[in-house]
């Protein structure tokens, strides 16, 4: 269960207002000097310790500066009600020191959280909010779901880049052990946020993510499976490079195109993502066929589950002003899916799928029916009326 | 070991007389010729009984076994609610929720999935029961009735003959669809699995594409997959007496609430129909008893003619030989005990080696498994027949009585939960 308790008690006094949020990362202009904005929360991040300047912060603005002290990438988070990502910085090094400015818009009990590793639920610690709620209008509200969930994409991104060249510097300087490490994690940030990367032109997510089994006859064989196989089976070919460089360049490509300004996604739309990637876990990661070299699935499988979460995250405030109890109903889905991925968890990352057998297969995707059910029902209930 | 004999002379003989009787075969009753005063007519889902254990046996069937997949009390019943009221519409003939298929919310997943639309209720009805893991799963009272459990609702003990696939067998809770037309039973089972998942889960499913039993004496005998008539001998929703006393658990036999209700038991029944195509029309008729073409008892000329086994050839051979399996399950030999027959012949394709996985889905209903249905199992441990069919799948499930006309408060399972 993810849901700490006292977040739970927080978000029932919540229920029915809206939360909003509104981040910028490393764009902190200083606060209007007439109004007594909170002070700047220092993080120490380590691998086994995320400490927090304070706990409390007030309605508005909330800014956090999270250095990253340990030996591991780390990210971190703030949580509010039903897992919705608040805001969130990812990927930062050991050393570095980023900065995140969240607006947390309804009093309230928040959670924050350090991912050393940037896997599992993190180490949390509550964030208590005092002050006067930040009403948003209905239009606004939408608006608020597709800001909110692009900026996740944009996120994602930005950590995809940076995991995948470390992937394909491994390929490139032939070490195959490391870049056998990093392709479950490099693929992380692609299958959270897949759907968006399949509404591209000129084939953008097949160049990517193509399966062996997918392909046509006469089709090049490229992406992230492509070398896969090349790791884990037939060995580094003469042209394992150049696959390196183009998959570097395909993700790129998706960058660029999340990023610029033509690039729109409304609130149906990730409503409807939030379905596909759960589609994508029964489709193919139940029976071991999306990474059938490696067998790194449920690392896909839990990177589709939370990009799915995510994305109901974000068009929560319509969902629970419309219909309340069919949020809760998702939230403990989401919590039972977890907890069964947990039961699979090996150190940082899971164990190989061809150790999982048939029978806890079977309830894996029973696990996965009982989602989709609820999540399948957001979307005819966010629409716009 | 096989048990396939060589027949004497005299034994040709007789099976020749009872083939020459067999003149014109009754071909299999049409959907549009049933008593129903055709497709459009619905079987009244309300009753004293639920509808699909007497009804007159639709030609389609679709069987599924649930698992509850929740510990939660309310959520089960929660759902038994919903199943009523989508499982009533569509035996009417309509949509499972009123607007469901396309008069929705177009954003949302239609409630309805569609591939019933325009087709009439052609004879559906929906039967349900309850498992002996519904009541209790590995020692778990899940749902509070484990007190509930009658002692008759237990698993089958093993017979000779089985090779059960457990992931075929059992099940918390078994929705049996019946229907003149294919789609409309898949639809029914589709749309009652859908809004079932978190709370149930279907453990496996089977297709009946064609009756093996009449109910109604209006009815003529079908044929099962190994050619011969099936049912002849049938309990008939006419036999009210019989019913009573074989099929109906009357008052006092166990808890309350299955009071008026009745136990449906499953076996699929693999035929092994390559060995079966190679084997003499003779031999068998031999194996059944009953002639292939008339489906009169060997020795005898008319389908509905008494079983005699005193009957014997000139060398003192019984004509119903002493394997027959008409004479080791027949109810004489089985202190009188009868059962309700309404099975179903499946296919499902064809296996690795190329031999076509088809045979009997039986069901039977019965007043008691114990009285009524594990003796006669247990007979037919010396059946010739077993040459040729072997059980792979198994389940017992007690069906609650009907649900009143106008009593608006009850459900499947509402006499047990409420």
């Amino acid at each position: 269960m993810k849901l700490h308790p006292s977040l739970a008690i927080g978000a029932a006094a919540l229920a029915g207002l809206a939360l909003t949020s509104c981040q910028a990362k490393e764009e902190a202009k200083p606060a209007d000097p007439g109004k007594s904005a909170p002070a700047e929360i220092t993080v120490n991040a380590s691998d086994s310790a995320c400490e927090l300047s304070g706990t409390e912060g007030a309605t508005g603005a909330n800014t956090f500066v999270i250095t990253n002290n340990g030996n591991k990438v780390t990210e971190f988070y703030v949580y509010g009600e039903g897992e919705r990502v608040m805001g969130e910085v990812e990927n930062i090094s050991p050393g570095l020191q980023r900065k995140l400015i969240v607006q947390l818009g309804e009093p309230g009990t928040y959670q924050t959280a350090c991912k050393p590793g940037m896997v599992g639920d993190g180490m949390r610690a509550d964030f208590k909010v005092t002050g006067e709620s930040v009403k948003i209008d209905d239009e606004g509200k939408f608006k608020e779901a597709s800001d909110s969930y692009k900026r996740y994409v944009n996120s994602q991104t930005d950590a995809l880049i940076g995991a995948t060249q470390v992937f394909v510097e491994a390929v490139k300087k032939g070490d195959i052990s490391a870049a056998k490490a990093q392709y479950p994690i490099a693929r992380t940030y692609y299958e959270r946020i897949e759907p968006v990367a399949e509404s591209f032109p000129d084939d953008l997510d097949p160049r990517i993510d193509l399966r062996e089994a997918d392909l046509e006859p006469g089709q090049k064989w490229t992406g992230f499976h492509r070398l896969e196989k090349d790791l884990w089976v037939t060995g580094l070919q003469p042209d394992t490079n150049a696959m390196a460089d183009q998959l570097m360049a395909d993700v790129k490509e998706l960058d660029a195109g999340v990023k610029s300004p033509d690039y729109k996604i409304d609130s149906t739309q990730i409503a409807g993502g939030a379905q596909g990637l759960l589609d994508e876990v029964s489709a193919s990661k139940i029976t071991g066929e999306e990474d059938i070299f490696s067998h790194t699935d449920l690392w896909d499988f839990k990177a589709n589950v939370e990009g799915s979460q995510t994305a109901v995250a974000s068009v929560r405030p319509i969902l629970d002003e419309r219909n309340a109890d069919l949020g809760k109903k998702v939230d403990q889905r989401f919590a039972e899916v977890e907890a069964l991925l947990e039961k699979y968890r090996q150190g940082d990352g899971f164990i190989s799928y061809d150790k999982v057998t048939e029978p806890q297969r079977q309830e894996l995707s029973r696990a996965i029916d009982a989602l989709s059910k609820e999540v399948s029902q957001v979307q005819g209930v966010i629409a716009p009326k | 070991m096989s048990r396939r004999r060589l027949f004497g002379a005299a034994g040709v003989t007789a099976a020749v007389v009872g083939a020459a009787g067999a003149g014109a075969l009754a071909g299999r009753a049409s959907a549009a010729s049933t008593t129903f005063g055709g497709l459009d007519q619905p079987v009244p889902f309300r009753g004293e009984r639920q509808a699909g254990i007497i009804t007159p046996q639709q030609d389609r069937m679709h069987f599924a076994a649930f698992d509850v997949t929740t510990d939660s009390r309310d959520d089960v019943i929660a759902l038994l609610q919903q199943w009523t009221e989508m499982a009533e519409r569509m035996t009417q003939g309509k949509d499972a929720v009123k607007d469901g298929a396309i008069g929705g919310n177009p954003y949302a997943p239609p409630d309805d999935t569609g591939e019933a639309l325009g087709l009439p209720a052609s004879g559906l009805t929906l039967t349900i029961g309850f498992g002996p893991s519904f009541f209790e799963k590995d020692g778990k009272d899940r749902f509070g009735i484990a007190a509930k459990r009658p002692a008759g609702l237990a698993d089958l003990p093993k017979f000779t003959n089985e090779i059960l696939d457990p992931a075929k067998c059992g099940g918390d809770i078994c929705i049996q669809a019946c229907a003149h037309d294919p789609q409309v039973a898949v639809h029914a089972v589709r749309n009652l699995a859908r809004v079932g998942f978190g709370t149930v889960a279907v453990k496996y499913s089977q297709l009946g594409f064609g009756r093996t039993s009449s109910t109604t004496r209006e009815q003529s005998t079908p044929r099962n997959m190994l050619g011969f008539k099936d049912g002849t001998n049938n309990l008939k929703a006419e036999d009210t007496g019989a019913l009573d006393k074989n099929v109906w658990v009357a008052p006092g036999d166990g808890p309350d609430w299955l009071a008026g209700g009745t136990y449906l038991v499953t076996r699929r029944i693999r035929n092994r129909i390559e060995a079966w195509d190679r084997t003499t029309l003779l031999e068998q008729e031999r194996v059944i008893g009953r002639q292939k073409g008339s489906g009169a008892p060997n020795g005898l000329t008319q389908e509905f003619e008494q079983l005699n086994f005193d009957l014997v050839d000139d060398k003192n051979t019984p004509l119903i030989d002493v394997d027959a399996h008409v004479r080791l399950v027949n109810p004489d030999h089985v202190g009188g005990v009868k059962m309700l027959r309404r099975g179903y012949n499946f296919t499902d394709g064809s296996d690795g080696f190329g031999h076509l996985d088809a045979g009997l889905f039986f069901i039977a209903f019965v007043r008691s498994p114990t009285t009524n249905f594990i003796p006669v199992l247990a007979q037919m441990s010396g059946d010739a027949l077993n040459e040729y069919i072997f059980h792979t799948g198994t389940a017992v499930f007690a069906c609650p009585p009907g649900l009143r006309e106008g009593d608006s408060s009850a459900y499947w399972g509402s006499t047990l939960f409420g």
